[in-house]
C-alpha cells in the first residue's frame, strides 16, 4: 500500500477512534468489498467459493473467539461447544417449528451467549490455567448433555438435518448463493467487533487483560464486563455454528468437537491476538492450509505412504502443521500474522527510505 | 443387601486402582506445575508417546528391560528438548502463551504416529500372568494391580525427593521464589529442565503400564483428559492432592458408572470427573490441598 501520510494531526478523540483514519484506508475497504461483492462470486469456480464460504463462517467464529482470549484475556478451549449450542438451538427451531433462519439465528447466538455466560461465571473467581480447564470440562460436559438428551439432539445420531435458508421465498441452493449469505455475516461481525473494541466495552476489556487487578481498581466491574465477555464472544460462536448448520445442512456434535476448539485458538494466535484483522488471516490461513495440505499429500503422498491410508495421512499431517506453527508463532511471533502484515506496511510506507 | 454390598465394594475397588494409575499421570503435571508454574496440556500425548516408544522397540524385537531403558531415555531427552525450544522462550510470558504452546504441542504429538508408524493399535506384551488378582470378594486384573505398585513407588519416591533430597528441596525453593531462589546461587534454569525430565519419567511408566491394559494408539492420549479433574480436586501443586483426587476421581467414575450408566445409557465415566471438578472450582479453586496464590500488582 503506497500511501504516507505527513504527519500525526488528530486533534480531538473522536479523530482518534474513527472506523477509517485515513481517506485511504476507507478506499481500500470499499475496494475489497466490491472485489467481495461484484468480482469474486462472478469469476471463480463453485470449488472455490465453498472455501471462501467456509472462511466467512470460520471468520465469524474467530472474531468471537479474540474478543475473548485476545482482547479480553480469558482463555477457552471450550468454543466449539458454544458453536453447538447455538447449532443446535437453530436446528431445533427451524426443522420442529420450522421458523425462518432470521429468527433462528439471532436465537441460536443468544443460547450460545446465555450458555457462555454461565461458564464464564468462575471466570470472576479463577483464572489462567484454571479458567482453561474449566472451560475444557465444559466442552466435555456440554457435548456429553446433547449427545444423551434426545430432545436436543434429535435421536441416536445425534444429527439433524435442516433445510437451506431462503429469502423471501428464493432457497439459497448453490455454492454461489451461500457466499452472500456467508459474506453478508462475516461483514456484519467485521464491523460490529471493530466498533465493538473502541467503544467503552472494549477498552474495558482491553484493561482487564492488561492487568485485571488495576482495572477492577480504577473502577471496572470486572465481574460484569468478564461475562459480557463470554456472552459476547459466545454470540459470535452460536452464529458461527448456525451458519455452519444452514452450509452443511446438518447439525452434528460431531462438527463441534474439542478438534475444532484448537482450530479456532489456532486461528487466533496464528491470525493475531486481539487484532480484528488477524482474526481474518487467521480464519484464512487456518481454512485455506488444509485444502493445500490434501492436495500436496495427494500428489507426492503416494511415494511415501500407502494409497489407502493418504486421507488419514493427510488429516494427521493437518495436526502436526498446525500444531507447529501455533507454537512457531508463539514463540517467534506472539502477535502473528497481523503484526507481519503491519511490519511490511509500514516498510512500504517510508520506502525508499529508512524512517 | 449382601450383594448390593459386594457389587458396590468391587466397584470401588477397582476405582480406587484405576486412581492410582491416574495419580502417576498426574503426578507428571504436578511436577512441572511446581517447578515451572506451566502447564502441561499435552501430559496424555506424552504418556501416548512413550507407549508408542515402548510398543515400537518390542516389536523390533528388544528384550522388555532394554524397551524400558530406551523409553525413559528418549522421553528424558525428549522433554530436554521440548523445555529448551519451546517453553524456555516464553519464559515470563502470559499464562495463556504457554497454555497455547502446550495444547499445540499435543497436536503434534497426536498428529506424528500416523505419519510415521502408522495408527494401528499396538499391544505392550508384558511378562504377567492373564489371572486376575483376588481381593476379599472381588478380583482385579494383575496389570491393574501392577500399575497400582509402580504408582504407589513412584509417588512416594518423588515425595521423598521433594522432602530430603538437595535437588528437592532446590526444586521446591524455584518453585516458591524463583528470584530469591536465583539469589541463594540455584541455577534456576536447570531445575526448570530436570522438572520437565521427570515428567517425562513419569510419562514413560504411565506410557508402559497404560499402554499395556488399553493398548496403544492415538487413542491413549484421552487418558490426559482424565488428569486434569484430579489434579484440580487435589491442587495443582501438590503431590499428595494428586494422589487423594486421583483416589477420589476413579473411585466416583467407577462408581457412577457401576450405578448410572444402566441409566442414561453409558458415557457417565467421563462426564461424571468433570462435573465433580466443576463442583471444587466453584467452592475450592485452589483444590484440597494446593496452595492459594496471591497476586500483586
Amino acid at each position: 500500500m503506497f500511501y504516507r501520510e505527513a504527519g500525526n494531526f488528530k486533534t480531538t478523540y473522536a479523530d482518534d477512534m474513527a472506523l477509517f483514519p485515513l481517506p485511504i484506508t476507507r478506499w481500500s475497504a470499499v475496494v475489497l468489498l466490491v472485489l467481495a461483492v461484484a468480482v469474486i462470486p462472478l469469476v471463480l469456480h463453485e470449488y472455490y467459493l465453498s472455501i471462501f464460504n467456509l472462511i466467512f463462517i470460520a471468520t465469524v467464529g474467530a472474531l468471537g473467539l479474540n474478543i475473548l482470549v485476545g482482547y479480553t484475556g480469558q482463555i477457552s478451549i471450550g468454543h466449539a461447544a458454544f458453536m453447538s449450542v447455538g447449532a443446535y438451538t437453530a436446528a431445533n427451531l427451524a426443522v420442529k417449528l420450522g421458523l425462518p433462519f432470521w429468527i433462528t439465528l439471532p436465537a441460536g447466538g443468544l443460547m450460545a451467549a446465555f450458555i457462555g455466560a454461565i461458564v464464564g461465571i468462575p471466570s470472576l473467581r479463577i483464572k489462567g490455567t484454571y479458567l482453561a480447564i474449566a472451560t475444557l470440562a465444559s466442552q466435555l460436559i456440554i457435548e456429553w448433555i446433547i449427545n444423551h438428551t434426545p430432545a436436543i439432539s434429535g435421536g441416536a445420531a445425534a444429527a439433524i438435518e435442516v433445510a437451506r435458508p431462503t429469502i423471501f421465498g428464493y432457497e439459497l441452493k448453490s455454492q454461489r448463493d451461500l457466499y452472500f449469505f456467508t459474506l453478508f455475516f462475516a461483514v456484519l461481525a467485521i464491523v460490529a467487533t471493530l466498533n465493538l473494541v473502541r467503544s467503552r466495552i472494549g477498552r474495558a476489556f482491553v484493561a482487564i487483560r492488561d492487568q485485571d487487578i488495576a482495572a477492577e481498581i480504577i473502577g471496572i466491574n470486572i465481574f460484569r464486563y468478564k461475562l459480557i465477555a463470554f456472552a459476547i464472544s459466545s454470540f459470535y460462536a452460536g452464529v458461527c455454528g448456525v451458519l455452519y448448520t444452514y452450509y452443511f445442512g446438518i447439525a452434528t456434535y460431531e462438527a463441534f468437537q474439542i478438534v475444532v476448539s484448537i482450530d479456532y485458538l489456532a486461528m487466533v494466535i496464528i491470525g493475531g491476538l486481539g487484532s480484528v484483522l488477524g482474526s481474518v488471516l487467521g480464519a484464512i490461513f487456518v481454512t485455506a492450509l488444509p485444502v493445500v495440505i490434501r492436495l500436496v499429500v495427494e500428489a507426492f503422498g503416494g511415494y511415501i505412504w500407502d494409497p489407502a491410508m493418504l486421507s488419514a495421512v493427510s488429516a494427521s499431517m493437518r495436526l502436526v502443521i498446525f500444531g507447529a506453527l501455533i507454537i512457531f508463532f508463539l514463540v517467534v511471533e506472539p502477535e502473528g500474522l497481523a503484526r507481519l502484515w503491519r511490519n511490511l506496511r509500514n516498510y512500504f510506507r517510508v520506502w525508499p527510505f529508512s524512517y | 443387601m449382601l450383594e448390593e454390598l459386594d457389587f458396590l465394594f468391587s466397584l470401588t475397588v477397582s476405582g480406587l486402582s484405576i486412581g492410582m494409575m491416574y495419580s502417576l499421570i498426574a503426578l507428571g503435571f504436578v511436577l512441572v506445575y511446581k517447578a515451572t508454574d506451566a502447564i502441561n496440556f499435552a501430559q496424555g500425548e506424552f504418556v501416548m508417546l512413550a507407549g508408542f516408544i515402548t510398543a515400537t522397540s518390542l516389536a523390533a524385537g528388544a528384550p522388555l528391560w532394554l524397551a524400558i531403558l530406551i523409553v525413559i531415555a528418549i522421553m528424558i531427552g525428549f522433554s530436554f528438548a521440548l523445555e529448551r525450544v519451546v517453553l524456555r522462550p516464553l519464559l515470563g510470558r502470559p499464562v495463556v502463551a504457554v497454555i497455547m504452546a502446550t495444547i499445540g504441542l499435543a497436536a503434534i504429538l497426536r498428529g506424528l504416529p500416523p505419519i510415521t508408524i502408522g495408527a494401528q493399535t499396538q499391544t505392550i506384551p508384558l511378562p504377567i500372568s492373564d489371572e486376575p488378582v483376588q481381593i476379599l470378594t472381588t478380583s482385579l486384573p494383575a496389570v491393574q494391580v501392577l500399575g497400582l505398585v509402580v504408582s504407589a513407588l513412584c509417588l512416594a519416591a518423588f515425595t521423598w525427593f521433594f522432602m530430603k533430597s538437595r535437588m528437592g528441596v532446590a526444586m521446591r525453593a524455584v518453585a516458591d521464589n524463583q528470584q530469591v531462589a536465583m539469589a541463594m546461587g540455584i541455577n534456576v534454569e536447570r531445575y526448570f529442565a530436570i522438572a520437565w525430565a521427570m515428567a517425562g519419567i513419569v510419562a514413560a511408566l504411565g506410557g508402559i503400564i497404560w499402554g499395556s491394559m488399553l493398548g496403544v494408539d492415538t487413542q491413549l492420549a484421552l487418558v490426559g483428559l482424565k488428569v486434569f479433574p484430579v489434579v484440580i480436586l487435589g491442587g495443582l501443586d501438590s503431590i499428595i492432592g494428586a494422589v487423594v483426587g486421583g483416589l477420589i476421581i476413579g473411585v466416583v467414575e467407577s462408581v457412577a458408572a457401576g450405578y448410572l450408566d444402566p441409566l442414561v445409557g453409558g458415557g457417565t465415566k467421563d462426564f461424571a470427573p468433570y462435573v465433580i471438578m466443576i463442583i471444587a472450582l466453584m467452592f475450592k479453586p485452589y483444590g484440597l490441598f494446593g496452595k492459594r496464590k496471591i497476586e500483586r500488582i
